[in-house]
């Protein structure tokens, strides 16, 4: 019988055979209330501090606690690591972790064919196997597909605790870092830090449980003979520095707040409270020793104009949103526009039309923040590839929205938002700084007196004596900015302001491929699909298929170089997460007949399908 | 561009031209603005008119301030922004009462309740002018309009009440054509620390003809009006006709006070614009023609944070509790790792 060590006791080294892999995806699910977001955020910190690669994605249901017990209230958490280049967190995972018949149910047919499939027995009963919407058990016909580990996980963990006095319900609370622990052991990782973790972030009994519980599930998996394995994923060669494991909301924050100081500017952040984008409020409140100002608004539009007002006020403003709020904002956000004033407006995508499904992932907004306002007003669109790289995508948009004095749309989406990588910290001294230039001259101050090269307008406070001046929604006069209604000028004026989005293409890099920059088959893609396309790309040439892909950073102003790189190729493919909403763009604007493939599930791409397009294009079947 | 001597009133018009209808309040309200502006000593370059769309929210390209004509009922937002980014400045939103109590009622009320350091004035002429002649949220209940041809079948909202049940901390009403006391009530919205709401009675001489008659008629505005004086009785009237209002058990009552009468003796309500309680002036507001006169002036000032002076304060509080903030260690926060080379 299983036995957890007293405290304190030594943790030895399994005596079992070790097995290596280079890479392995692991699916923690259960009930929204069982921890698994936490579960696999401290897998993943251990896995990190392993040395591996990896690449996760959190997967939660929008109601914060449905029903226990049902499938609408299951919680996932996948992790992919490996000892090599993770891009993606893999189509399918290699082992999934049930905690009740409704995450079995979920989740099971994701599982890759033949993998491992860990239940916890005691949650299988008639009343949850009910509640899953199970007729009978389905665990039977799973031990011929799957390697199916059957574990006792709640009478363990009950066990393992019962002299604290805890009642049964906060026991059972526990049974996670059982599983945790377990997933430690199987796969080799140490979990020191964890123990650590749960000594300074719980006092008491809690604390006394959660420890007994993690090393439990960890020395159950040395001492059960249902593991006859153990796995080892040795450390993947990484760039040398200094690393972190990052959400994109996360690091759009802290992206945030580096812009501030890069740009000697003040922040100040407009916002309501919507799913996916509320981390980025909730991270940017927390560090007002930047002098960060954040403003929960009473609603989309009123973060849209306070942003806008402090912009006007010179300070570095931005609104963060989702697609609901990015539709009230527009109004709002093409005034600043009209008046050309800097202000960055990121829409954290999510599955639409409407309310659509609020923590799923959909790239649908592309079109919205390109065209979505009355009249023409094309706004500059940047569109972010991974979570790290929304620290950067957030720079770069406040530097564009400053040099030009533009509104500029930063596109993240749920799954950028959520998923975190190892993000390798950069040094400060080798960000870009760029401060910014207040006007102060009072002589010959104009207020739509435009910069040759860049066609921007100063940027004039309230407050500096000798700028003052009226801007607004209405058309102005050329130069001096006064009220005109004259048709010559409402079309030059509509021309400038074009042109200058337009030259923002000075500041976009040229599109690069990746892979060869000619040949069959190129895929464009943008935004949160990068690691799924380069996957599929390179699975595919290293079955000997012509194919490359390119990813837009900038989706407006387009790389200066992109028609010609298009029209290297035989075929381009667009993959989407909407009804191929760049394919029509780039279409209409090079004359290519570029397929779309669209994906519309809430779901991020899988490389294979990805992959089985470009196989069909190249062989001429598509 | 040194400018030594004092400004004046011309120092706040605009070059550009006026364009609102022959005989609008708004040239009235304008005049006095600009008449009061110099005297408030506040630099020209830190004055910011906001406002949105309506014939009143054209104000800001009339002043030589900075302003900012935004968009329809969101005035109030944009204005928020500009007084958190720089409390310094002195921030004034114009809005009307189609701009400011329909589309833009829910910014008003919320701008409000938080007490920022804004002056907020209302224009009332109960009718949408720029649109040409629609009711309005403030029209009367039965009003006859391009688009209420059998008469308007909205309640009625009133602006002061609207202000005191968001939590104004200053509320005035005033008169368009009413020079002195407009002047004087600018002068008290400016001195107060929060935000200060100002209904300003305006005729619109083409769609609404004569709505205020009552109390911008020199004849008889002193019947029409009650004109609110701190710590004084609530009297309205001349010698030969006074009335006073009484308060009692949260009703009021008007109390004829013949010639001689000391209002106090009787028991005529002292106007209290600093009562713990908005109850007081919400029966204030209340007051309405035919039955009552209407009250003009300051019927609520408390005192209460601003909400630019509380944020500042957690600015500060955040740097000498972690000092102030290095994006060196805040990059390397939390659980990071070094992968050697």
């Amino acid at each position: 019988m299983f036995r957890p060590r007293a405290p304190g006791e030594a943790i030895t080294l399994s005596s079992k055979r070790v097995e290596e892999i280079d890479r392995v995806a692991i699916r923690f699910a259960g009930d929204s209330g069982d921890g698994m977001q936490l579960t696999g955020t401290k897998f993943t910190e251990t896995t990190a501090l392993a040395g591996n690669d990896l690449s996760t994605f959190p997967d939660f249901p929008a109601e914060i606690r449905a029903p226990a017990g049902s499938v609408a209230g299951v919680s996932g958490f996948q992790i992919h690591f490996a000892s090599r280049d993770v891009r993606t967190p893999a189509d399918a995972p290699d082992v999934l972790v049930a905690m009740n018949p409704a995450a079995l149910k979920a989740n099971v047919r994701d599982l890759r064919p033949g993998g491992m499939l860990i239940v916890n027995s005691d949650a299988f009963t008639d009343k949850n196997l009910k509640l899953a919407g199970y007729d009978s058990d389905p665990l039977p016909a799973l031990r011929d597909t799957h390697q199916l580990v059957e574990i006792p996980l709640t009478r363990l963990n009950r066990e393992a605790v019962k002299d604290l006095t805890f009642s049964q319900r906060d026991a059972d609370r526990s049974k996670n870092f059982f599983a945790l622990g377990l997933m430690y052991w199987l796969y080799g990782r140490p979990i020191e830090s964890t123990v650590e973790w749960i000594e300074q972030r719980f006092t008491g009994d809690a604390r006394e449980a959660n420890r007994r519980v993690l090393l439990a599930g960890y020395h159950f998996g040395e001492t059960t003979e249902l593991f006859p394995v153990s796995y080892v994923v040795p450390r993947a060669k990484i760039e040398p520095g200094a690393y972190r494991n990052i959400t994109g909301n996360q690091a759009l924050a802290l992206g945030i707040i580096a812009a501030g100081v890069q740009m000697s500017r003040p922040v100040f952040l407009g916002a309501y409270p919507i799913t996916p984008a509320s981390d980025v409020l909730h991270e940017l409140a927390r560090h007002r020793n930047f002098g960060v100002r954040t403003f929960q608004a009473e609603d989309e539009i009123a973060a849209a104009g306070a942003a806008i007002g402090a912009a006007y006020a010179g300070h570095l403003a931005i609104c963060t949103t989702s697609g609901p709020g990015m539709v009230l904002k527009q109004e709002a956000v093409n005034l600043a526009y009209m008046t050309e004033l800097p202000v960055v407006i990121v829409d954290v995508q999510r599955v639409g039309p409407s309310t659509g499904i609020p923590t799923k992932v959909e790239q649908g907004d592309l079109l919205l923040a390109l065209f979505g306002r009355n009249s023409d007003s094309m706004l500059p669109v940047i569109a972010a590839a991974s979570p790290g790289d929304c620290f950067h995508a957030v720079l770069e948009a406040f530097h564009i929205a400053v040099k030009y004095m533009t509104p500029v749309v930063l596109l993240s989406d749920a799954y950028l938002a959520n998923s975190s990588e190892p993000w390798r910290v950069p040094a400060v001294e080798m960000l870009p700084r760029h401060p910014v230039t207040l006007r102060s001259e009072p002589d010959g101050f104009e207020p739509y007196s435009r910069n040759p090269e860049t066609l921007a307008r100063d940027w004039a406070v309230p407050g500096t004596k000798g700028l003052e001046h009226r801007i607004g929604g209405l058309e102005k006069e050329d130069v001096t900015g006064n009220i005109s209604y004259s048709p010559e000028n409402h079309e030059r004026m509509q021309r400038l302001r074009a042109e200058k989005i337009e030259r923002i293409v000075q500041d976009v890099p040229a599109a690069e491929t990746f892979g060869p920059d000619r040949g069959d088959v190129l895929v464009v893609g943008w935004g949160s699909t990068q690691g799924a396309i380069e996957s599929a790309v390179e699975e595919a040439q290293q079955d000997g298929l012509s194919a490359s892909s390119v990813h837009l950073r900038w989706l407006h102003p387009l790389p200066a170089n992109l028609g010609d790189l298009l029209r290297r190729f035989r075929r381009v493919l667009v993959p989407e997460l909407n009804h191929g909403q760049l394919a029509m763009l780039l279409r209409a604007r090079y004359l290519v007949d570029a397929q779309s493939y669209s994906k519309v599930q809430g779901q991020p791409f899988k490389v294979r399908e990805i992959r089985a397009r470009i196989e069909a294009l190249a062989r001429g079947e598509a | 561009m040194a400018e030594t001597a004092p400004a004046t009133r011309k120092d706040f018009v605009s070059s550009q031209d006026v364009r609102w209808c022959p005989g609008c309040g708004d040239y009235s309200i304008l005049s006095n603005i600009q008449k009061v502006m110099p005297e408030l000593g506040v630099p020209r370059e830190n004055v910011v008119f906001v406002s949105g769309i309506g014939c009143s929210s054209r104000f800001p390209y009339y002043m030589n301030t900075f302003g900012f004509h935004t968009i329809h009922g969101r005035a109030p937002s944009f204005a928020s922004g500009i007084k958190l980014a720089r409390p310094e400045l002195s921030v004034w939103v114009v809005t009307g009462d189609g701009d400011g109590l329909s589309i833009g009622g829910n910014h008003l009320l919320h701008t409000i309740r938080r007490n920022i350091d804004l002056q907020i004035l209302l224009f009332n002429n109960r009718v949408y002018g720029l649109t040409k002649g629609q009711y309005s949220p403030t029209s009367r209940l039965g009003m006859k309009s391009k688009s209420s041809p059998q008469g308007s079948l909205d309640h009625p909202i009133d602006p002061i009440r609207f202000a005191l049940g968001a939590g104004a901390t200053f509320v005035a009403r005033t008169v368009d054509v009413d020079a002195k006391h407009l002047q004087e009530t600018l002068h008290r919205a400016h001195a107060h620390k929060g935000t200060a709401f100002v209904e300003i009675l305006q005729n619109c001489p083409v769609f609404n003809d004569g709505e205020w008659n009552e109390v911008e008629d020199k004849k008889t505005r002193d019947a029409a009006t009650l004109v609110l004086r701190a710590g004084q009785p609530l009297v309205c009237g001349d010698e030969d006709n006074r009335h006073g209002i009484r308060m009692e058990h949260g009703r009021p009552t008007l109390v004829p006070l013949p010639a001689g009468t000391d209002p106090r003796e009787v028991g005529i309500t002292v106007h209290n614009e600093a009562s713990d309680s908005p109850a007081y002036s919400y029966q204030l507001a209340t007051l309405a023609r035919p039955r009552f006169p209407l009250p003009i002036g300051v019927l609520r000032c408390v005192s209460r944070p601003t909400y630019e002076e509380l944020l500042d304060d957690q600015v500060q509080e955040a740097i000498e509790q972690r000092g102030r903030g290095d994006l060196r260690k805040l990059l390397h926060s939390g659980d990071t790792w070094t992968v050697g080379g």
